[in-house]
């Protein structure tokens, strides 16, 4: 089957969007709401927890909630607390007093398990909301820090209780507004182990003493500075875990002076968030990282007459029971199960009741995220316990004291604790675990499309532009239907065999087919393809492969790139990588003028070049001169504007806090310079844009800018020169919904002209001038969207642009190839140089607002898309009008540059899913790798459209052709 | 072919990379807390100072410096001038250059300035050295297969080794490993050190394994 290159490349490009949304539905697990997800539901929502269904009518005695059990609660977390460090074979020296108290106290310890990510902040937010946040999470809510979701701190802060925090500003982050009072430390300086437990214990004393708080809130963050500075192993751990010691001794000794007859107990909560590996870091899934000490310390529980073994409990299960235990309701996205210890010591009826109250939220939760929950054996074990619970109840308020209902009890009790087990692990299967079979089948799918993408480069970038897939052979041959047997049966043996549930494995079996399908015949042409190959053309040897050092730069640096995003600072810093390959392409270019310019002005014809200089002979000698003048400053020109925008716009993270011309001109007094400035940038667009526009388009771009200029003013960003102050700013709807009207109409001449160029005439002119028109509106468009600083950044593409296909491109005679890889690196810097970066938080979400009065989806996530990959999708709508409008060029040169683009895009983005794939457990995965993964998606799935886009304009080339 | 040329050329070679080396240990010996990272412009300085001062030195020796045709006093100080002006504008051209990478404009300039004026005592000079104040001749030994002797490739090799040195020296400073060796110039500066040495020794030894094919046209 003979495809032209254009269509090849975007096929492979729209089932590499689907593989790699297989890969990112494996990579992020769909969080698990209740259908009360937020907290704005849960106001309005059953405060209360819901009574008991079967039982309220036997009696409503019942129904009535138990009596919390702790009055003051006390959790001192120490950040990476790893559980050796209390129970392992040194916990004697290390913290002697906390090891008295479990041993001989009244206290319970346990192993608390934490989930991997095991990094703070996921952590703390397990901890209080008790469910296993996912990355998704923190993409939802992008720009409010704040949680959310329900969660232990907010009930407590509703209920009443009175909150002190004092350790890490995480939490002050989190929780805003809800404590009584805090203090929050930075760990900004890790080198500091100090500071920042000083700084948390100095309220201490104070605090103690007083009586006006119920939860005591403390994080310390020295021992993970340690960790990060010379591993679990160092000298400074001891000292460090001495000083948490006395702290604890400190607090307990306190809590014991206040205790009163007759009131509540207190409870001291001595926890971690996560481990920490032998090298001193977290964030992995290692044993080391994922076992943290909790230790509850009250005079409620029985004295303990040993060191026992500690039981191993999940760190989630500290939310329910700590709920429980002040009072709360549990909040609805918590996973855990009450840990019995704690209240063993309480009547069995209240004991019963505390389970009921944690399987009822547990039953709600598993109703609200699983579609077929009445088959799991956790709801259905629940069912029955509930329903011998109310028998038990019934006999119980009978009066009924005998040995057999306290049998009965002991056997509700069980029955309760195997259905709260069953349902908690079926709901965390379900959380915070990667999905490897989708992934790895994903990533399969991409590899796959790249490599026959690969192995199709000299037929696609050949001079007849279309690549000859055996795709019939491929299908009928026995390998084909072998393969498919395999994957099928592969596929039913991993579905099958899977613990934790997969998201490729609950696709209908037609979709699972046509994948096995697709996948096996991909593998059958991917073999086929090079042995046709080796064949016939044995001849046309790599002989006359010559590269020149452009040729090297743009190679090494495409591939020198995708290696960087191994690196977790260069996947931070990724504007710097583009920007200085992006000079080094400017140098390189340059030299390649001089080259031209000074060999041909030296010897007229002397060595190698005899024609060049009588091609030039029938311009005048002055054009040819000013013209070389303007080439070689081309370069030079463009480095000095790459400069410039750098300036503008600092982001990344290691430098993003230094102070840039952007915020220079977005302060208030310097609101004259950036109106100048705006009003310059619009007139040289249109300037740079009107050239080879019709009259109509022309007029409209005209309208449309001054209708942007006189948005930003509305809005409030610039000034307008007749009117003052005294107008308060709006907005600004009107202004842009005018702008829309002419950036449609716009676009509708330049869809007339085209589609008259196609059927009409087959007139190149007419073409061009429509696909001019469309890169104008869109020109148009990103005027409108962008920020009134960012203007320069579009005036100086534009400016780029010109003088690049003018004295550049044009002149040199690069090959489509070259060109393509050229823009898109331009492309790449832009979208840097217009202010974005790997992290999720510099998308500037206030676009999607342009033009309508209220949030509305489809086009707000429209205009935001557009606005942040703005750069990348003006240089390649410019590579297509350019290489379409090219008269001297062969036909194929559209054809080229879409199998290029296809070519360069696909190369990082399937090697960086590989990538994450084996960083899964790093440290930064969260926080680095994601979403620059969410942004390689979201880029892929762009270059698929404009390669669409590619596609049409080349099928209207062909049959002019004809 | 040219067994004395190469020969020739690998000595001058091992002189230069021996200044280097003692540019770097005479000053640890003599001068208290000297150090590569903590006293860099030190280093950097005695560096280029080494460097130019035996380039001049040897090639002067050597004589390979293109024959002038005129022998008053009054051309030799116009060429020594026209090379002193050479040798600053090359730096201001390297200054540029790096600034246009991305070194920050006005604070820590004197170390960009530093950056730059090695980079020159490592490329212009020996252009200067090798072909003298002569921009046609520097265009035409940079242009495609534009050496004319075994002396105009190993300039060639020697420059191109510099400069990709220092390009890739530049490579480690996003990275937030806080080693003294990421501060700016530091890498950059050693990178183009060791480039240098490198291409001294690759210079030689690239061309005797190549010295059946090399052949020049103009010779």
């Amino acid at each position: 089957m003979k495809v032209r290159s254009s269509v090849f490349a975007s096929f492979i490009l729209i089932c590499e969007v689907i593989g790699v949304a297989l890969f990112l539905r494996g990579f992020f697990p769909v969080p698990l709401k209740s259908s009360f997800s937020s907290k704005i539901s849960v106001k309005t929502g059953p405060k209360n927890p819901p009574l008991l269904p079967l039982i309220t009518g036997s009696s409503p005695n019942s129904s009535r909630l138990p009596e919390p059990l702790f009055k003051r609660v006390v959790i001192m977390l120490v950040d990476a607390l790893r559980d050796d460090f209390v129970f392992g074979a040194n916990g004697r020296r290390n913290m002697p007093y906390t090891r008295h108290l479990v041993e001989r106290g009244s206290s319970h310890s346990y192993v608390a398990k934490a989930r991997p990510p095991t990094v703070t902040m996921p952590r703390i937010k397990a901890l209080t909301t008790g469910s296993i946040p996912g990355f998704i999470d923190v993409v939802m809510n992008l720009n409010s820090p704040a949680l959310l979701e329900d969660n232990l701190v907010w009930q407590a802060k509703t209920a009443g209780k009175r909150m002190v925090f004092y350790g890490d500003d995480t939490w002050v982050r989190l929780f805003p507004k809800h404590f009584m009072e805090h203090d929050g430390t930075t760990s900004f300086f890790v080198s500091d182990y100090t500071e920042v437990d000083n700084n948390v214990t100095r309220h201490l004393d104070s605090t103690l003493k007083r009586d006006d708080w119920d939860i005591l809130i403390l994080h310390y963050l020295g021992l993970d500075h340690i960790g990060h500075i010379s591993g679990p192993h160092s000298s400074l751990i001891q000292p460090k875990l001495l000083e948490m010691d006395d702290i604890l001794k400190k607090i307990h000794s306190a809590l014991i002076s206040k205790e009163a007859e007759g009131s509540l107990p207190y409870l001291l909560v001595l926890c971690g968030d996560h481990g920490m590996s032998e090298t001193g870091s977290h964030g992995g899934s290692s044993e080391a990282e994922v076992n943290t000490p909790l230790v509850l310390i009250s005079p409620a529980f029985k004295r303990k007459v040993g060191m026992e073994k500690p039981g191993v409990v999940e760190q989630v299960d500290l939310t329910p029971t700590l709920a429980l235990g002040l009072g709360l309701p549990i909040s609805q996205n918590s996973v855990g199960r009450v840990i019995p210890g704690v209240i063993e010591e309480t009547s069995l009826r209240d004991q019963l009741r505390f389970l009921h109250l944690n399987g009822h939220q547990l039953s709600c939760l598993l109703k609200d995220s699983t579609p077929d929950y009445e088959k799991e054996a956790g709801f259905e074990q629940f069912r029955v316990a509930e329903r011998a619970h109310g028998i038990w109840m019934k006999l119980f308020l009978d009066g009924n004291t005998s040995e057999v209902l306290t049998n009965m009890g002991k056997k509700v009790l069980k029955q309760y604790l195997e259905a709260l087990a069953a349902m908690s692990s079926a709901l965390s299967k379900q959380l915070g675990k990667y999905d490897m079979y989708s992934m790895v089948a994903g990533t399969v799918f991409v590899f796959q499309l790249l490599l026959v993408l690969l192995l199709a480069m000299p037929e696609a970038l050949s001079g007849e532009a279309s690549v000859d897939l055996p795709v019939l052979s491929a299908l009928l041959s026995l390998p084909f239907y072998l393969l498919c047997l395999l994957l099928a049966s592969v596929h039913v043996l991993v579905c099958t065999s899977a613990e934790s549930s997969c998201y490729f494995c609950s696709l209908s079996w037609g979709l699972v087919f046509a994948a096995v399908a697709f996948s096996s015949a991909m593998f059958c042409i991917l073999v086929s393809m090079p042995v046709r190959r080796n064949s016939p053309l044995r001849s046309g040897g790599g002989s006359e492969w010559s590269l020149s050092e452009l040729d090297v730069l743009l190679l090494a640096g495409t591939v020198g790139h995708t290696l960087s995003l191994a690196a977790s600072s260069f996947v931070e810093e990724e504007h710097q990588t583009w920007y200085f390959l992006l000079n080094t392409l400017c140098l390189a270019v340059f030299q390649d003028v001089c080259r031209k310019y000074f060999r041909e002005q030296r010897g007229h014809g002397d060595e190698e070049e005899p024609i060049l200089p009588s091609k030039d002979g029938h311009h005048p000698k002055a054009e040819v001169c000013s013209e070389k003048w303007l080439a070689l400053a081309t370069p030079p020109f463009t480095l000095v504007c790459c400069r410039l925008l750098r300036s503008l716009n600092q982001t990344g993270v290691q430098w993003a806090h230094l102070p840039d011309v952007g915020h220079w001109l977005n302060s208030s007094e310097h609101r004259t310079v950036l109106s100048l400035l705006a009003a310059f940038c619009l007139v040289l667009i249109y300037l740079l844009v009107q050239r080879r526009c019709s009259c109509v388009s022309k007029v409209a771009l005209a309208l449309g800018l001054l209708g942007v200029y006189s948005y930003r003013a509305a809005v409030g960003n610039v000034l307008f020169p007749w009117q003052h102050s005294g107008r308060t700013t709006s907005k600004g709807t009107v202004e842009a919904r005018f702008v829309y009207v002419f950036i449609l109409g716009i676009f509708f001449t330049g869809t007339k002209d085209l589609l008259r160029s196609q059927i009409v005439t087959a007139d190149a002119k007419l073409k061009s001038r429509g696909l001019w028109e469309i890169y104008s509106g869109l020109v148009l468009l990103v005027t409108l969207l962008f920020r009134a600083h960012n203007l320069p950044v579009l005036c100086c593409c534009l400016l780029i642009q010109t003088l690049m296909a003018q004295f550049i491109w044009k002149k040199l005679h690069y090959d489509a190839a070259q060109t393509t890889i050229m823009h898109y690196w331009f492309g790449q810097a832009f979208f840097y140089f217009q202010g974005n970066s790997n992290n999720v938080a510099t998308v500037d979400i206030s676009v999607g607002f342009v033009g309508l009065e209220s949030y509305v989806e489809a086009p707000a996530i429209f205009l935001t898309a557009l606005s942040t990959y703005a750069g990348p999708l003006l240089w390649a709508c410019h590579l297509v009008c350019f290489l379409s409008s090219q008269r001297g060029r062969s036909p194929v040169a559209v054809g080229h540059g879409c199998y290029c683009l296809a070519l360069l895009r696909s190369v990082p983005a399937a090697a960086y899913i590989v990538l994450v794939t084996a960083l899964r457990y790093h440290l930064f995965i969260w926080s680095v790798f994601s979403p620059k993964l969410l942004y390689e998606s979201m880029h892929l799935l762009l270059t698929a459209g404009v390669c669409l886009f590619f596609n049409t304009m080349e099928q209207s080339q062909s049959p002019s052709k004809s | 072919m040219w067994d004395h040329e190469i020969r020739a050329m690998a000595s001058t070679h091992a002189i230069i990379a021996a200044s280097v080396f003692m540019a770097t240990v005479l000053p640890a010996a003599l001068v208290r807390g000297f150090s590569v990272y903590g006293t860099h412009m030190l280093w950097l300085y005695s560096v280029s100072g080494a460097v130019t001062g035996v380039s001049v030195a040897v090639f002067w020796l050597l004589g390979i410096t293109p024959p002038t045709k005129k022998h008053t006093v009054g051309y030799k100080l116009s060429r020594l001038f026209r090379s002193c002006l050479y040798f600053f504008l090359s730096c201001l051209f390297f200054h540029t250059v790096v600034v246009l990478y991305g070194a920050p404009l006005i604070e820590s300039a004197l170390d960009t300035f530093s950056l730059a004026v090695l980079l020159t005592s490592l490329t212009t000079l020996r252009c200067l050295c090798v072909l003298g104040p002569n921009v046609q001749a520097w265009i035409r030994v940079f242009s495609r297969h534009g050496a004319m002797s075994v002396w105009d490739t190993c300039l060639q090799i020697t420059v191109a080794c510099t400069l990709v040195g220092a390009w890739v020296g530049a490579f480690p400073i996003p990275l937030d490993w806080d080693r003294p060796w990421q501060v700016w110039p530091i890498s950059c500066s050693l990178g183009a050190t060791i480039g240098f040495l490198t291409g001294l020794v690759a210079a030689p030894a690239w061309i005797h394994y190549h010295r059946k094919q090399l052949t020049y046209k103009c010779k």
